[in-house]
């Protein structure tokens, strides 16, 4: 049996496949606690990522005709991507463990061979202290990459460094899946 | 009709079948790969379930070779072929999202400025569905070799784009299909990166007379393995 195919970059010219309105997952009329999550993409010299392709899935709530729990979305000049979505609660972990709400993220962009996967939490959701993954990570500084921060009603960010800043902002944590 | 094959994890990806994230001869990846060590996540219910599309909502666009009615220049083909998983089960009913650029060489796309022409007639964006048995096909046009500025005069092979979802979110591939006998492949650091050269080879497509049409259309065959799931469940 052949092992997996091999990917290679989205490339630059990925938004022959954009369409907009995918960043919106309530679009189809889902009802339940809609939010924005929005944030930018940074690379290692601290400039904007303005061609990436972002894509986000939910396991919560469970997607269905109505709510595909899934969006993308470009960044745009300034690095900003922008998901419409509704709030997840929290999931079970392996054994008997929960995890706290959170989205998965993948990020594809020229530059990247394959996707780039990392999550985003909620500050001040109770279940943060206990998540298998945050717990995972000691270093409190590069844990906070993972965590989302209310900016206004119902809005949510979260930058993504693809490596340490200038001045010594923490590359985001991406994971091995 | 979830069953309890689909809770169970994805397998590790066979060592060297995938491109590094730091690939010194591909400039872009220079400030765009992470360069603390990656975490380590078993997978959950968010990895190994995903999402799905149904035609209803997302229509097939199944002939990128004619834009209302009228016939894109260059060589018309016909890239079929089959979506399994590791273990040789066919992946149906999934999502190909395709892209790529015009017979010129040339994407329709703001960001390409490439001095060749552009085609009315062709857009570059396709997206079909497997069957039952995980049997995909599309019409489009062969697309042309361009510049691009990662060294000097350097060129992309040609190349078809392809986006696939699988059944679980860590199952996800995005990849470009090649075409057999390009001498470009073997200058190319993109299809270098990866450094099994069997796998690597596996991303050019082959000739495939029984899909070509006589007077019509040359036809190319391009499978696709998505990662297999380990036999027990997650939670076991």
């Amino acid at each position: 049996m052949p092992s997996a195919t091999s990917g290679q970059t989205i490339g630059p010219f990925w938004h022959l496949i954009e369409h907009p309105e995918w960043a919106d997952l309530t679009r189809f009329g889902a009802a339940g606690e809609r939010i924005i999550l929005t944030g930018s993409v940074i690379d290692g010299d601290g400039n904007p990522v303005t061609d990436a392709a972002v894509e986000l899935w939910q396991a919560d709530p469970p997607a269905d005709d109505r709510f595909p729990g899934f969006g993308r979305s470009r960044t745009d000049e300034r690095g900003e991507f922008r998901f419409t979505t509704l709030k997840p609660g929290p999931v079970p972990g392996r054994g008997n463990a929960q995890q706290a709400p959170h989205f998965a993220i993948t990020l594809h962009a020229r530059g990247l061979l394959k996707g780039l996967v990392t999550r985003a939490y909620f500050a001040g959701d109770p279940l943060n202290d206990t998540d298998p993954l945050l717990s995972m990570i000691d270093d409190p500084n590069r844990r906070a990459t993972l965590i989302s921060r209310p900016e206004g009603q119902d809005r949510w960010r979260i930058d993504i460094r693809m490596q340490r800043g200038p001045n010594a902002e923490p590359e985001t944590v991406f994971l091995d899946i | 009709m979830e069953s309890v094959r689909d809770q169970a994890s994805f397998r590790p990806y066979a060592p060297g079948t995938q491109p590094p994230y730091d690939a010194p001869a591909y400039g872009s990846t220079h400030k765009r790969h992470p360069r603390e060590s990656l975490v380590k996540l078993p997978h959950t219910i968010t990895e190994v379930s995903g999402p799905s599309f149904s035609p209803a909502h997302f229509p097939s666009i199944p002939d990128l070779s004619v834009v209302h009615g009228k016939s894109a220049l260059g060589e018309r083909v016909i890239v079929h072929g089959r979506i399994t998983d590791e273990d040789g089960r066919p992946v149906p009913r999934t999502i190909v999202e395709i892209w790529q650029a015009n017979t010129a060489g040339r994407y329709q796309h703001p960001g390409d400025q490439h001095d060749a022409p552009l085609d009315p007639n062709f857009v570059g964006e396709g997206r079909v569905y497997t069957d039952e048995d995980g049997w995909y096909r599309f019409t489009t046009i062969k697309p042309g070799a361009y510049p691009w500025r990662n060294h000097e005069n350097a060129w992309r092979p040609n190349h078809i784009h392809f986006s696939f979802f699988g059944s679980g979110f860590a199952q996800r591939l995005i990849t470009q299909m090649y075409f057999p006998g390009d001498p470009l492949l073997e200058l190319d650091p993109i299809f270098l990166s990866v450094a099994d050269a069997t796998a690597r080879n596996r991303l050019v497509s082959k000739l495939d007379m029984t899909v070509t049409q006589p007077e019509w259309a040359l036809g190319y065959r391009f499978d696709v393995a998505l990662r297999g799931r380990e036999a027990t469940p997650m939670e076991g």
